[in-house]
């Protein structure tokens, strides 16, 4: 094909985008790293250069290892049963059965559902008196303090999460499963095998990518997590739901410690980049076409 | 026998399983229109009203500006959604179909984003915002803008664009070209029109994403009336401290918008076929 457009054309139609890029992505990233040398706990308005300090305090920082672990508690369970429930999910709801927009529909509510009403909702499930409580009584045991007992209060949160992400990856293994040849599963039923070894058989290795792929992603949004803490706990009682994310946030816009939190947010970005490689370089390289 | 006990058990689960998706907003809706003489503590909990009223609904309305909430949520939201539909469409376009110097650069470059999470530069971010002068306090218009910009493109988008542009044949182009057009026009004429799936994709989620943001706006907000509905719902559990009735009138009010979005466009969610667009 014959170069029809001029020279700088290509360069004109970049240029937007990019520059929003720049400021918004490429400069902050670069000053993420800056900001995390420098000292603004004595002067908002003129910090100074510390060199490594802010590191050296973020690892010496109790409340920090604290945070890390609960973040890591959060991928343990959240992530397994993000990329396993869903699936299973997929596989009854892609049977031949009746009402299953429906069923795809009430499934997904959560996910377009604002992050801060689910929140607010689950709040007033774990309320002291709540409906939740109610239940627990009535199962005979003692009532749980949901969001104010330091060993709950984490689990409680994660439940939220995990709750608004189950649609969504539904959706994505539906996807997934039609790429799944029917005659397979013929095969399987003529040998009379059930259920489960069918779909650990045929399903589960057909679809390992998406299963790979949904691993990553979930893994990626829960080393993100915030507005579920935020609405819900606080990070608290006792830093024990406190996550990452959060803790950046106390420190930078509440403490005003935007050193220490930079630092922090370098630990973050390194995880979460380590993730991102995985998933672009195995699992959507089709996506980017590279 | 066997496939009816089959049948049976599958629907069974996907029922208990759809019961536990919507239950949360059951229960807040059932408190929300539970009257003053009804204890919203009582056990057992009752799902149906006893004291059945709207007063919940009218006392949140005269006192919280939804209408207000809402219509920030829309400039903001519309706003997001028209400069990503434009600046992705326009870099996707030379990604796609041209040939240039430092192409692969600007590609990975752009790919390279993805992997950059916002919570993790939004301190920066916020202080390029302020010194831009974006913020709520110097000026409302200037506070929409700084809510819009940071996330008025993604490499998402202009990848999933890019893609567009590379399933449409050249012989397109070289017609249009013959016809005179020129680079411009070839665009907004000829390759636009054609990616209006594509288009109405990106404006979908991004829509969906913009509308829930909630950790943006709420580091940048400064001003009541500049709230969106996710800042001003949140807003709401200091307000009424513990009225959990008017709490849950004002939450279920304000997902109302979202639930006639979704209802209408739920074809584009849960076909399967934009799998992986909207980030959890």
């Amino acid at each position: 094909m014959f170069k029809y457009y001029g020279k700088y054309a290509p360069y004109l139609f970049l240029l937007p985008a990019v520059v929003v890029l720049v400021i918004f992505f490429f400069i902050p990233f670069f000053q993420t790293f800056l900001l995390s040398f420098l000292d603004y706990s004595h002067n908002i308005y003129k910090p100074e250069f510390i060199g490594l300090e802010n590191y050296i305090n973020l690892f010496k920082n109790p409340i920090f290892y604290k945070v890390l672990w609960n973040t890591f508690i959060y991928l343990f369970v959240a992530v397994p049963i993000l990329a396993i429930f869903p699936l299973f999910l997929a596989i009854l709801i892609n049977q031949k059965i009746k009402g299953v927009t429906l069923y795809k529909i009430l499934i997904y509510l959560p996910v377009i559902v604002s992050i801060v009403v689910a929140a607010i909702a689950f709040k007033w499930l774990y309320a002291d008196q709540g409906i939740l409580n109610y239940l627990v009584t009535k199962l005979g045991m003692e009532s749980i303090g949901w969001l104010t007992d330091p060993n709950y209060a984490l689990y409680s949160v994660i439940i939220v999460t995990i709750w608004k992400g189950i649609g969504y990856y539904m959706i994505i293994y539906l996807a997934a499963l039609m790429s799944v040849p029917k005659e397979l599963y013929e095969a399987c039923d003529i040998d009379g095998a059930n259920f489960l070894t069918k779909h650990l058989t045929v399903t589960v290795p057909h679809i390992m990518p998406t299963i790979a792929l949904v691993t990553t992603i979930s893994a990626i949004s829960a080393m993100k997590v915030f507005a579920e803490i935020y609405v819900m706990t606080k990070g608290g009682p006792l830093n024990s739901s406190k996550t990452i994310v959060y803790y950046i946030y106390e420190r930078a816009f509440e403490n005003l410690d935007l050193g220490f939190a930079s630092a922090m947010a370098v630990v973050l970005l390194i995880i979460v980049m380590i993730f991102s490689l995985i998933n672009i370089l195995c699992f959507e390289r089709n996506k980017y076409n590279i | 026998m066997k496939k009816i006990i089959e049948k049976i058990t599958i629907h069974s689960i996907l029922i208990f399983v759809s019961l536990l998706s919507i239950f949360p907003f059951i229960w807040l809706i059932s408190t929300s229109l539970k009257g003053n003489s009804e204890n919203i503590f009582a056990y057992p909990p009752q799902i149906i009203p006893q004291d059945f009223t709207w007063a919940n609904y009218s006392g949140v309305w005269d006192k919280v500006d939804f209408i207000g909430y809402f219509i920030n949520s829309m400039i903001v939201a519309g706003g997001t959604v028209l400069l990503n539909l434009i600046l992705s469409s326009m870099a996707g376009y030379p990604l796609a179909r041209m040939e240039f110097k430092g192409k692969k650069i600007t590609f990975f470059a752009i790919l390279a984003t993805i992997m950059i999470p916002f919570q993790a530069i939004m301190l920066p971010v916020y202080l390029i915002t302020l010194k831009l002068h974006l913020v709520d306090t110097v000026n409302n218009f200037a506070g929409f803008i700084g809510l819009i910009m940071p996330f008025a493109v993604s490499a998402f988008g202009i990848f999933l664009m890019r893609q567009a542009f590379l399933g449409i044949p050249k012989e397109m182009e070289e017609a249009a070209i013959v016809d005179g057009c020129n680079v411009f026009q070839v665009f907004w004429r000829v390759l636009l029109p054609m990616v209006k799936p594509s288009l109405a994709v990106l404006a979908i989620f991004t829509f969906i994403g913009s509308w829930g943001e909630f950790l943006w706006p709420s580091i940048v907000l400064t001003k009541e009336a500049m709230y969106t509905l996710p800042v001003g719902v949140n807003n709401l559990q200091g307000m009424f401290s513990s009225n959990w009735r008017f709490i849950a009138a004002g939450s279920i009010l304000s997902t109302i918008p979202i639930l006639i979005f979704f209802l209408a466009m739920q074809r584009y969610f849960i076909s399967g076929e934009n799998e992986g667009a909207v980030k959890g």
